[in-house]
């Protein structure tokens, strides 16, 4: 008996937990229900979804993702630098370290931001402490579109220093070696050697920074007070809140096609080492 | 030069441990708003006594365990199949395993919540642990094909060579060459678990709550310190768990 027919269970099984499920958002997407409660084919919630109200959802949530992906790779991409240089001393340590946040909750982490960033909370006193705000004075942190992208950030910086670290420490430092006999300064070096070489890293943090982002509805929710809604938030409501899983379906189907689209459109990312960066 | 960059570094590092530092601080605070009063082991005490957070703990580890010991199950036996597969075969059945690992989780969630809900299969702890191995499983496989790449194919045909089944040769050869990668596959799937809140909110039912879900809907009203104590233990927990496989990892490297 061939081997490849091991594989039989996880071909049924995917079909019945990843494909149907997938055709069955395609089905409620396409449909709408009519007066006597049964579904019918419709393309009614496509052309509601576009419409500007939530279009600009859409297009708030797709800004508010890169501008922290952007963020990301500004803070992360010298952290992985550094990270990754021959003569950083306790390396493994250090790569420890940066892994360990995402084995914690991610919700109370965010939560926790709040014991911080509220106005009576602790970066508030301690401004208030050190003179640069007066007693009553503070700043309001929280609850505004940038305490959003702040959570995202905070929650994602780590997917873009690791692939950007794994792809950097396996460089080969004999090119960079031999830019710098050749007369190249540290600025052309970075240019046109390490940078380059680091496309692909900063491909996979990229996607793996940006597609969490665009989708959360947890981290808007718990910073913002449910003041900042993202397509995240709107989906989530359409199925818990609102009951309206035709429309939600629609939705959910138009981000499953727009993210999978820029992922075909980003060259070279890496796709199958992703799940091997995080342990 | 040198010094900067350390201090980057450590400015990245206050940023990521900042709220965890605080989270710990706070579990041994004496009050149960966000202001420091007293020093106390209180919420250490009524942890173990909170139904709620104990009953979402165990939801958590019993879908944790159970999930990721069946995905890795399926996903190593899958992978085995797949790796000897045509090309065509392996190439069309390795999209459809990327799926849920790109689709973003909100969607995977959704899918199979009305999946459940076509089926008539009530929601609940069953329901949470068949999400879990759907997105655990790609991971499995993902870890275990390379090191199946990496085996020597010719060992396993010695084996059926010198009259051992194909099943018995595969449990006797094929899987102890690819162990380490079954161990990797088994450890990211039970974290990946473990750390879940968006498939989960969507494909619990009724009263089944773990951990991610209990803190969201407690965000609102404001999170019991308890659940700051929680986090403080299994802060703990999960050092000693990261330095032995930290300690396994680095033997293996060196063994290598």
């Amino acid at each position: 008996m061939n081997r490849r027919w091991y594989s039989a269970p996880y071909i049924v099984w995917s079909l019945i937990f990843v494909v149907v499920p997938l055709l069955v958002v395609a089905y409620y997407g396409l449909t709408a229900q009519s007066a006597d409660g049964s579904l019918e084919f419709s393309l009614e919630n496509f052309k509601r979804f576009f419409t500007p109200l939530y279009l600009g959802v859409l297009w708030r949530s797709a800004l508010y993702a890169a501008i922290s992906t952007v963020i990301c790779l500004l803070l992360g991409y010298p952290a992985a630098m550094i990270l990754a240089s021959k003569d950083l001393k306790h390396k493994s340590v250090m790569m420890f370290l940066i892994v360990i946040p995402m084995w914690m909750n991610l919700l109370l982490r965010t939560y926790s931001w709040l014991t911080l960033l509220e106005n009576q909370g602790l970066i508030n006193q301690f401004l208030r402490f050190i003179g640069v705000l007066g007693k009553e004075q503070s700043i309001q942190f929280l609850y505004s579109e940038g305490a959003v992208i702040f959570g995202m950030v905070y929650n994602f910086l780590p997917f873009m220093i690791l692939p950007i670290y794994s792809v950097m420490s396996k460089m080969d430092y004999s090119i960079i070696n031999a830019a710098e006999d050749l007369g190249a300064n540290k600025f052309n070096v970075f240019k046109k050697v390490t940078f380059p070489l680091s496309i692909p890293g900063i491909y996979s943090g990229i996607t793996m920074v940006f597609v969490p982002a665009i989708t959360t509805f947890a981290i808007s929710s718990i910073l913002s007070g449910n003041n900042v809604n993202l397509l995240g938030n709107v989906i989530e409501k359409q199925f818990l809140v609102g009951n309206d899983w035709n429309f939600g379906s629609t939705m959910s189907l138009v981000l499953m096609i727009f993210i999978l689209l820029s992922l075909v459109i980003m060259p070279d990312s890496e796709k199958e080492s992703q799940g091997g960066m995080i342990i | 030069m040198k010094k900067l960059q350390k201090l980057y570094l450590y400015l990245i590092l206050l940023f990521l441990y900042a709220p965890i530092i605080i989270l710990i601080i706070y579990s041994f605070n004496e009050s149960k708003y966000r202001v420091w009063t007293n020093f106390s082991f209180k919420w250490y005490i009524e942890l173990f006594q909170d139904t709620q957070i104990m009953s979402a703990l165990y939801n958590t580890l019993f879908v944790a365990v159970v999930a990721s010991i069946l995905s890795t199950i399926i996903g190593t036996i899958a992978a085995i199949g797949i790796n000897s597969m045509k090309k065509w075969q392996r190439s069309t059945i390795m999209n459809v395993t990327m799926l849920p690992v790109l689709n973003p989780d909100i969607v995977t969630g959704i899918a199979l919540m009305l999946l459940f809900y076509i089926a008539k299969l009530p929601t609940g702890i069953v329901t949470l642990v068949l999400s879990h191995m759907a997105f655990c499983i790609p991971y499995v496989i993902l870890s275990v094909l390379p090191k199946l790449k990496q085996a020597d194919n010719r060992t396993y045909e010695a084996a059926l060579d010198l009259g051992a089944t194909p099943a018995l040769a595969t449990w006797k050869v094929t899987i102890p060459e690819i162990m380490p990668g079954v161990i990797t596959g088994l450890l990211m799937a039970f974290t990946l678990s473990i750390d879940d809140f968006i498939i989960s909110y969507f494909t619990t039912g009724p009263g089944v709550d773990n951990l991610s879900i209990l803190i969201y809907n407690a965000a609102k009203k404001g999170v019991s310190p308890s659940i700051n104590a929680l986090s403080a233990l299994m802060f703990a927990v999960i050092m000693i768990l990261l330095i032995i496989i930290n300690v396994r990892t680095h033997k293996a490297t060196k063994k290598a």
